[in-house]
């Protein structure tokens, strides 16, 4: 659904990123690993429409999308999050959720300003289908606190909570487990391949533990240096040479 | 660190002297053709130096003092009281509502001719302050040329009335809707802008339409500003003593009442209340729909808002946009209320007052931004002696609130959503 050709990132001398490729089908969970300032960020940058790329093509669904504007690509379905969690800090959690369904909630100014019942449905669908997701990641209790008050892990979750109720159809996740405990980080294993399971989004994610990445991929691409480096199965990745040499060291 | 205290407030003892000996040390004379500089009287000089110990006592003990201040709110007996639960607060409010409501239809039956006048200048600037609140307080989006949408308001009704002979009440949504179309097209360019940058160009913005008014002698009448704008009418009844325009008939012949000018005072100020709460109301509505959702996303995160698949440029226009129509609203019915308008009225300060409202009453709270404005335009009235103070008063309340209060008056509570439980 999602392929990335030679993609390619000049930031004036610098070469980010260099020919870089990678697939997503259907139903699947890619990871992008490589040691630090290998240009994976970069990469979903590039995909997610924040940086226009200066060479290749990212194809989704059969539509090019590259150098597309960033809220454009968010309405195809291609929804992300980021490294630093970015929270509406100032709203309440509820109201988080309700901003990312704004889309769902397309009706005009004068049939919100008159609460139509129309508009009321609509209101009360959103509504919701964000006390579902809070349900889903645990935070009802938190509904009415401000986000920026929740702890690091929860707000972890609500990020995800709030790219789900936009039902993309690939979520990409920018290193989703920094800063989580190893009870947190087997919680959010669980729900990422719930995502993948139960809702049938795809997945394409950052990430440096390699025990979350090796538990739930279906394939890793690995990038160094801004270059690919391989790509495969997790178990194919483990015995490649290449890869220990550079990234997860040798034993 | 004593030391570096002591160094400190001596400086800013220096500073001060430095700052208001000549200005205040010497007098200029005029004797015959030639202006001759003369030091000021023992007593001024006196005040010169006493000012700069109070400074440097107050720097030297700065620690002490501001320690001191941070306690005083603790002599609020109500400090520490735990809030009202949610429901009752909700029932407390909307009654007081009512009663301030009430309170405000009635009131200009008793009170003063020149009291309703200066309350219906209140509810301009309510309506003023709960439009910028849209632009600054929730979308976040500092506007120091907020004033030039008023301007187009007032204009476009003192304008449309002296070539079109157009009234009051059809101008009343041309006013506004011009305005609006003037925040759009100021939109456009200001969009990749933000903080400073956004406050510098946007003053700028505020300056241009004002010189412009000013220097476009042929249409607007330059600095002699236009005269003779229309009063509103009541289904075509007139407020004066003579009927002016054919076809309508007079207030006061129609009831078979004696003529009287609060008549016409009073009317406007009804009018400005229910336009006034119509803002609010709108506002109000505004900010728990998406749209207001989004301002406030934008404002707390653009990168965030724009992943979600919010349109920057969107976002951005609805704000300025709302923002003006509702300062055009203000703007006709200053023309209306005072008859007369010229680019005078639409200077910088303005902006800066209505600003200022938003500030003290606490960013993107309605109920704070109502308060200031009332309190920011009815004391420099009650305090009339000390007209010459006036600024000086105001900066140092402003800087006041800032150390006690800076969230302002009432700051903004986030709406409490009820959700359903999961079955």
């Amino acid at each position: 659904m999602l392929e990335v050709k030679d993609l390619s990132m000049r930031f004036g001398g610098l070469l980010a990123v260099d020919q870089v490729s990678l697939d997503v089908k259907e139903h699947e969970i890619v990871a992008i690993i490589g040691p630090n300032g290998a240009g994976k960020t970069t990469v979903f940058n590039c995909m997610s429409g924040f940086y226009k790329p200066t060479g290749g093509k990212i194809v989704f669904e059969g539509q090019e999308i590259q150098g597309k504007p960033d809220y454009k690509i968010s309405r195809l379905g291609l929804v992300r999050t980021f490294q630093h969690v970015r929270l509406f800090s100032k709203m309440t959690v509820v109201e988080n959720l309700l901003v990312a369904q704004h889309r769902h909630l397309n009706t005009n100014l004068l049939s919100g300003i008159l609460n139509t019942p129309n508009y009321r449905e609509k209101e009360r669908k959103s509504l919701d289908r964000a006390a579902y997701w809070l349900d889903r990641v645990g935070l009802t209790d938190m509904a009415n606190r401000e986000a920026g008050n929740l702890a690091y892990g929860q707000q972890r979750r609500l990020e995800i909570a709030r790219c789900m109720v936009t039902e993309p159809k690939l979520l990409m996740l920018d290193e989703p487990a920094a800063g989580l405990n190893p009870a947190e980080t087997k919680e959010l294993n669980q729900l990422i391949i719930s995502l993948k399971e139960d809702y049938n989004v795809s997945v394409v994610l950052i990430e440096h533990d390699m025990s979350l990445v090796m538990d739930i991929s279906d394939r890793i691409n690995v990038i160094n240096q801004g270059r690919p480096l391989a790509s495969g199965t997790p178990d194919e990745i483990r015995r490649n040479d290449d890869v220990i040499k550079a990234y997860l060291g040798e034993a | 660190m004593a030391a570096q205290n002591f160094k400190h407030a001596l400086f800013s003892a220096v500073v001060t002297l430095i700052i208001s000996y000549p200005i205040l040390g010497f007098n200029l004379v005029s004797e015959g053709i030639s202006v001759q500089l003369e030091g000021a009287d023992t007593f001024t000089l006196v005040g010169v130096f006493a000012a700069a110990v109070v400074v440097f006592l107050f720097q030297l003990f700065r620690d002490t003092i501001m320690g001191g201040l941070g306690k005083l709110p603790a002599l609020n007996p109500m400090a520490n009281r735990p809030p009202m639960p949610q429901r009752k607060r909700l029932k407390v409010e909307s009654v007081l509502l009512t009663l301030m409501l009430i309170g405000a239809l009635f009131w200009p039956f008793i009170a003063s001719r020149g009291a309703v006048d200066l309350a219906t200048l209140v509810l301009i600037y309510i309506m003023l302050a709960l439009g910028l609140n849209v632009v600054v307080g929730l979308a976040g989006l500092l506007d120091l040329g907020y004033v030039a949408f008023y301007a187009v308001g007032a204009y476009s009704f003192a304008l449309l009335s002296q070539y079109f002979g157009i009234s009051f009440w059809f101008a009343l949504p041309i006013g506004a809707l011009l305005a609006a179309l003037f925040g759009l097209v100021l939109g456009f360019p200001v969009l990749r802008l933000r903080g400073d940058y956004l406050a510098i160009v946007t003053l700028g913005f505020g300056e241009i339409i004002r010189i412009l008014l000013n220097n476009m002698t042929n249409l607007t009448g330059g600095p002699n500003g236009i005269g003779g704008i229309p009063d509103p009418t009541l289904f075509g009844m007139e407020f004066g003593r003579r009927v002016k325009e054919e076809g309508n008939t007079s207030f006061h012949e129609t009831f078979g009442i004696a003529y009287a000018g609060e008549h016409k005072v009073i009317f406007l100020y009804l009018i400005a209340l229910v336009l006034a709460v119509i803002t609010a109301l709108v506002i109000r509505r505004l900010m728990r729909m998406p749209v207001g959702r989004a301002w406030e996303a934008l404002r707390e995160d653009e990168i965030a808002a724009k992943s979600l698949g919010l349109s920057r440029t969107a976002v951005k226009l609805s704000a300025f946009t709302i923002g003006a129509f509702f300062a055009g609203f203000a703007g006709t019915v200053f023309a209306s209320k005072q008859g007369f308008i010229s680019p005078e009225s639409f200077v910088f300060l303005e902006s800066a007052i209505i600003l200022a409202i938003v500030v003290l009453g606490g960013m993107g709270s309605q109920m704070g931004v109502i308060l200031a404005a009332i309190a920011v335009t009815i004391l420099p009235e009650l305090a009339r002696e000390f007209s010459e103070y006036r600024m000086l008063i105001f900066g140092a309340a402003m800087v006041l609130m800032m150390v006690w209060r800076p969230q302002g008056l009432l700051p903004m509570r986030r709406i409490h959503i009820e959700l359903k439980p999961q079955g």
